[in-house]
């Protein structure tokens, strides 16, 4: 596991981020030095419940950063307003520069900002490697008339076929490539949802909840990943309950509470936030990093295996 | 018993126009249905609405035979994109409420005495196939062929070789596509379209194209039901019609090239086998007449047809071709 016997100095991706973001103060809608996506004013309600009001929010180019907050915080659906999945009633956003808002979700993707979801959407009745091939954008044979014609495509697709297999290699998931993607474990297909996401060349990486029912030793390979896509210049933005796995891979944390943006910093100054200990923590929290805490809890909610099942044999092998 | 009739009809049927017309329209709803998960309850109105394209364009509008056929397969792709552009953004299931009153609203549109004029009301339109059969007559198929247990007359026949040849179009059509980058992307909006969205996949546009392609497919089938007699009537296009369309290609194998080729002859030829079978059974006098007699066997068939069904969906629910490992996964 190569990607998690890194240390501090064979990552100058996280020296980058922390580097950039040292001087950044931290408060609620603060500006930071190179924003890849910048939110302003969302606001989305249902009924008469306000689920998101953003007044603003950056996200620094280059650097990870974790969205944290009780149930009903309204992460999730900030995540479906920004990529495209929602839309809000009042609000804009821009990524790059280019303005995103009114745009439909597969062209937000296409512009370079790419999401997975909670609940994993495998494609089960495609084999692992076709789930990949997918994912790859601009494709030729995608056309109808185009797709009759194999020789029109077929050279993009030995290219498109040799960029998914590296992929499922670092993911480790070259030797299920023929299987349907239906057959895959839990924990592999949070793997694979990823390796597609990136097969769509992504600058930015939105990731919902992606530790959410995977067993610890797979959960330490999918760290190692996320922390390997800032060493390949690419952007995160992830859901996450559990405190330790945010102070151990973000450089940024933004706070929700009720929909709006209630604290932000490093992972050391927002834990140890007054507010955010009220409003998230709780009672509970003891402190540090915390680790058996109530959020936790949540991890189980999409009824895969529990984070505690550490008897799982299969998926601690596939992470080997 | 009259076992030689019975092999005899069933057979020919089995290969027969009818078939034909049931294979067409599955290979259409293979697309959307099988491909792409779009549950269309209206595939008979697609076909109906090409028949009567062409039924009206010959005989109330006196166009040419070809402008005809093209009205036909024009009017069919109308109606997918009349029927995609308003439901395909909704839910799945709008476009089978959508779908199945389309048709209906359709069959009783042409129905209506007032309409009459135009599309021949309830006894629909008859003798706009003479230029079709034309084509058959200089190509000197005129003769009944007798072939071992295979009877045709030479109408049927030449019908039979054009519409097994769009058969074998349509399968090379499909074929093709599906193995292509398009058909993945028809596969992966079956599967999950919010996650094909997530990858750059314009989901509404695929999902219009699969609706488009498979309608005017359909609308083939169509055309071949008013060429073989010459003739269209609205209840050739009931909502059952849909219904056998389906138990067709899910006897076949959803989502497999050959399965609605393979359904429909089968289909057919059951049910042809089950008519011939009951009414050499009935002239035995074995069974009692509560349970058979001569005007009892087209409910019989019906019954047993249902039954088959039944029993193939429990015993081998992915249909003659499907791969079985396929159907386990059903998430969500």
């Amino acid at each position: 596991m190569s990607d998690d016997e890194l240390t501090t100095t064979d990552l100058p991706g996280r020296e980058r981020a922390r580097a950039a973001l040292a001087d950044v103060a931290a408060e609620p809608g603060v500006a930071k030095p190179d924003p890849i996506l910048v939110v302003d004013k969302v606001i989305r309600r249902f009924g008469g419940l306000v689920a998101v009001n953003v007044d603003h929010l950056e996200i620094q180019r280059g650097s990870i950063t974790a969205i944290i907050g009780p149930n009903g915080a309204g992460k999730t659906t900030l995540f479906n307003l920004l990529t495209g999945f929602d839309r809000p009633q009042s609000g804009e956003w821009t990524f790059n520069g280019q303005p995103l808002q009114g745009k439909r979700a597969h062209q937000i993707a296409r512009a370079g900002m790419v999401r997975t979801f909670q609940l994993t959407k495998a494609l089960s009745r495609l084999t692992v490697l076709d789930n990949m091939r997918l994912g790859a954008t601009g494709q030729w044979g995608e056309r109808f008339w185009a797709g009759l014609l194999p020789f029109v495509w077929r050279g993009q697709e030995q290219e498109i076929t040799r960029r998914a297999e590296e992929l499922l290699t670092w993911f480790k998931l070259d030797s299920k490539r023929d299987d349907f993607a239906g057959s895959l474990s839990g924990g592999q297909r949070k793997l694979l949802e990823m390796a597609r996401a990136l097969m769509v060349q992504p600058q930015l990486v939105m990731l919902d909840e992606p530790m959410a029912g995977v067993n610890p030793a797979l959960t330490q390979s999918l760290l190692g990943h996320v922390k390997q896509l800032r060493e390949r210049g690419m952007t995160v933005v992830f859901i996450e309950h559990d405190m330790d796995m945010v102070h151990d891979v973000s450089d940024w944390v933004v706070v929700m509470g009720e929909g709006q943006v209630i604290a932000e910093g490093t992972p050391d100054q927002v834990m140890s936030d007054p507010r955010v200990i009220d409003a998230y923590l709780g009672a509970h929290h003891n402190g540090a990093a915390g680790t058996e805490d109530g959020p936790e809890a949540a991890k189980t909610e999409d009824g895969q295996e529990t984070a505690t099942e550490q008897s799982a044999a299969p998926d601690r092998q596939e992470a080997e | 018993m009259n076992w030689e009739l019975i092999f005899s009809e069933t057979l020919s049927q089995a290969l027969g126009p009818t078939a034909v017309v049931y294979a067409l329209a599955a290979i259409g709803l293979n697309v959307q249905f099988g491909y792409t998960g779009l549950l269309n309850f209206g595939q008979a109105a697609f076909a109906g609405v090409c028949a009567y394209g062409l039924a009206m364009g010959v005989l109330t509008f006196g166009w040419p035979f070809w402008p005809s056929v093209l009205a036909g397969l024009v009017g069919a792709a109308l109606l997918a994109l009349v029927l995609g552009v308003t439901t395909l953004r909704l839910r799945a299931d709008y476009l089978a409420i959508a779908t199945v009153a389309a048709a209906e609203a359709l069959r009783r549109l042409v129905r209506m005495v007032e309409m009459s004029p135009w599309t021949g009301g309830a006894e629909g339109l008859r003798g706009f196939s003479d230029t079709f059969r034309d084509y058959g007559r200089e190509l000197g198929i005129t003769q009944n062929l007798r072939l071992g247990p295979l009877f045709f007359t030479g109408t049927n026949l030449w019908v039979m070789i054009v519409g097994w040849g769009l058969v074998a179009v349509t399968l090379l059509v499909v074929w093709l596509a599906m193995r292509s980058p398009w058909g993945r992307v028809l596969k992966s909006i079956r599967e999950d379209e919010d996650a094909a969205r997530s990858l750059g996949k314009n989901v509404f546009s695929y999902k219009v194209q699969a609706l488009l392609l498979g309608g005017v497919i359909g609308g083939l089938a169509g055309l071949i039901q008013g060429l073989r007699f010459g003739n269209v009537a609205p209840d050739q296009f009931h909502t059952t019609f849909t219904f056998y369309v389906y138990a067709v290609l899910i006897l076949g194998g959803v989502a497999r090239v050959f399965g609605p080729v393979v359904g429909a002859v089968l289909f057919w030829g059951i049910y042809n086998f089950l008519n011939q079978f009951l009414r050499e059974l009935e002239k035995l006098k074995v069974l009692p007449t509560s349970i058979l007699t001569a005007d009892k066997v087209d409910a019989l068939v019906f019954i047993l047809l249902g039954a088959g069904i039944i029993a193939l969906l429990i015993f081998r629910p992915q249909g003659i071709f499907g791969d079985r490992r396929e159907i386990s996964f059903h998430v969500r």
